[in-house]
């Protein structure tokens, strides 16, 4: 898939269509990971959100979900972006009687 | 069995309409009942490219909207037998063409014609869609540039996606790639993606390689299928690609740099 270093090694000085394949062959792995996404996504997204949002105030887009096919196995993908996220005061688990661990660890930020 | 085939590329000007007309024409010369379908509302072209012009009297969208019959509105090919034009129309309205119109002229044709070849306009947006909806065949046409090939990588996403073969859980369309204005020059340099390079990228099966070629200027002057200029380069090309189409074994020419011959030389030939 990507250029070996022999490629690069050997690749004369003007040589502007192998930098053009593989910018293509990565923007194209991209694209078509957009495009064979099935249609569960959005929703997927969206639960997580909600339950993650129960724990963490995070906002829409700091979730990101997404399903890369690399030969025989496909990757589920889901980033939470935490850095900007704060632990909700009134953590729900807490009214079920026991205190919950509220240390980074265990939050897992 | 009628065949539809699409030929389309995502991006413009690529070679979609000068690889509509010669393979229509290819097609018809070896005896098959074609039409070639202009499907850019708007900029009508193929007419021209075919030399028929003056001779357009009703449209897709009047046949679509019931003003005409087809009869009325296919030109007959003076050149070659079997072959027939259905011209698009100038309306700037490009939702002009139906669903429900566009299906009902399709089957038409269909109980008339062995191959209709749609020439698709530019894009992936409904233009497109509507050009690539009934293929039973695509030919994407590319050139070995880098947002050609990835416009033509969108454009097989939609043929899986929204042509009728894939909503209808039928056979998926048999896709072919047509690599067009190819410089062997270029390539050589390094200054240009080579035949390998795309196909790796898209892996589709290769149909052709059309080389760059002043003939296909000098046929469009004139209205003239390039493929009708059996000494050109390109229309060799088109040649052997319909041929390809159509199952015969034919190996890909014009691929090397042309480096005269010692023989050659020693006895002038160009
Ligand atoms: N093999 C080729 N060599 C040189 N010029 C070409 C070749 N194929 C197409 N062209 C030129 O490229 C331009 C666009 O071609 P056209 O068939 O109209 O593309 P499209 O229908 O995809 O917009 C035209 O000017 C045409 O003459
Ligand atoms: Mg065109």
């Amino acid at each position: 898939m990507m250029m070996s270093i022999m490629e690069r090694l050997f690749r004369k000085r003007n040589d502007t269509a192998s930098v053009a394949k593989e910018r293509l062959q990565i923007v194209l792995a991209h694209e078509r990971a957009g495009r064979t996404a099935p249609d569960f996504l959005p929703l997927l997204q969206k639960e997580l959100l909600s339950v993650v949002a129960k724990y963490l105030e995070v906002e829409d887009e700091m979730i990101k979900i997404t399903l890369e096919k690399a030969g025989e196995v496909s990757v589920l993908e889901i980033n939470v972006e935490l850095d900007k996220a704060r632990i909700r005061k009134s953590l729900p688990i807490a009214t079920e009687g026991k205190p919950i661990e509220t240390k980074k660890a265990a939050a897992g930020i | 069995m009628s065949k539809v085939i699409t030929i389309t590329s995502g991006k413009g000007g690529v070679g979609k309409t000068t690889t509509s007309a010669a393979f229509a024409t290819g097609l018809a010369q070896r005896g098959n009942k074609t039409v070639v379908i202009d499907f850019d509302v708007g900029l009508r072209n193929l007419d021209l490219i075919m030399g028929v012009e003056r001779r357009v009297v009703f449209d897709f969208i009047n046949v679509i909207n019931g003003d005409a019959n087809l009869n009325q509105a296919l030109i007959k090919d003076k050149r070659v037998d079997n072959l027939y034009i259905f011209p698009t129309s100038q309306t700037r309205d490009k939702d002009a063409l139906s669903k429900e119109g566009v299906e009902r002229v399709i089957n038409e044709l269909r109980d008339n014609f062995d191959y209709i070849i749609c020439d698709s306009p530019a894009g992936i947006e409904h233009g497109a869609l509507t050009a690539l909806y009934h293929a039973d065949a695509a030919i994407i046409v590319t050139n070995p540039e880098v947002s050609s090939v990835r416009d033509s990588d969108r454009i097989l996403g939609m043929l899986a996606s929204k042509s009728r073969r894939a909503e209808e859980n039928e056979a998926p369309v048999d896709e072919y790639l047509l690599l067009t204005r190819y410089s062997p020059e270029r390539v050589e340099r390094g200054e240009m993606l080579s035949i390998e390079d795309v196909q790796e990228i898209l892996s589709v099966p290769l149909i052709g390689v059309i080389p760059e070629s002043e003939a296909v200027l000098k046929a469009s002057n004139t209205g003239m299928p390039v493929i009708l200029d059996t000494e050109s380069t390109a229309g060799i090309a088109y040649g052997d690609a319909v041929a390809r189409f159509l199952g015969e074994q034919r190996e890909m020419r014009f691929l090397k740099t042309q480096k005269k011959s010692l023989l050659r030389t020693l006895f002038g030939k160009a």
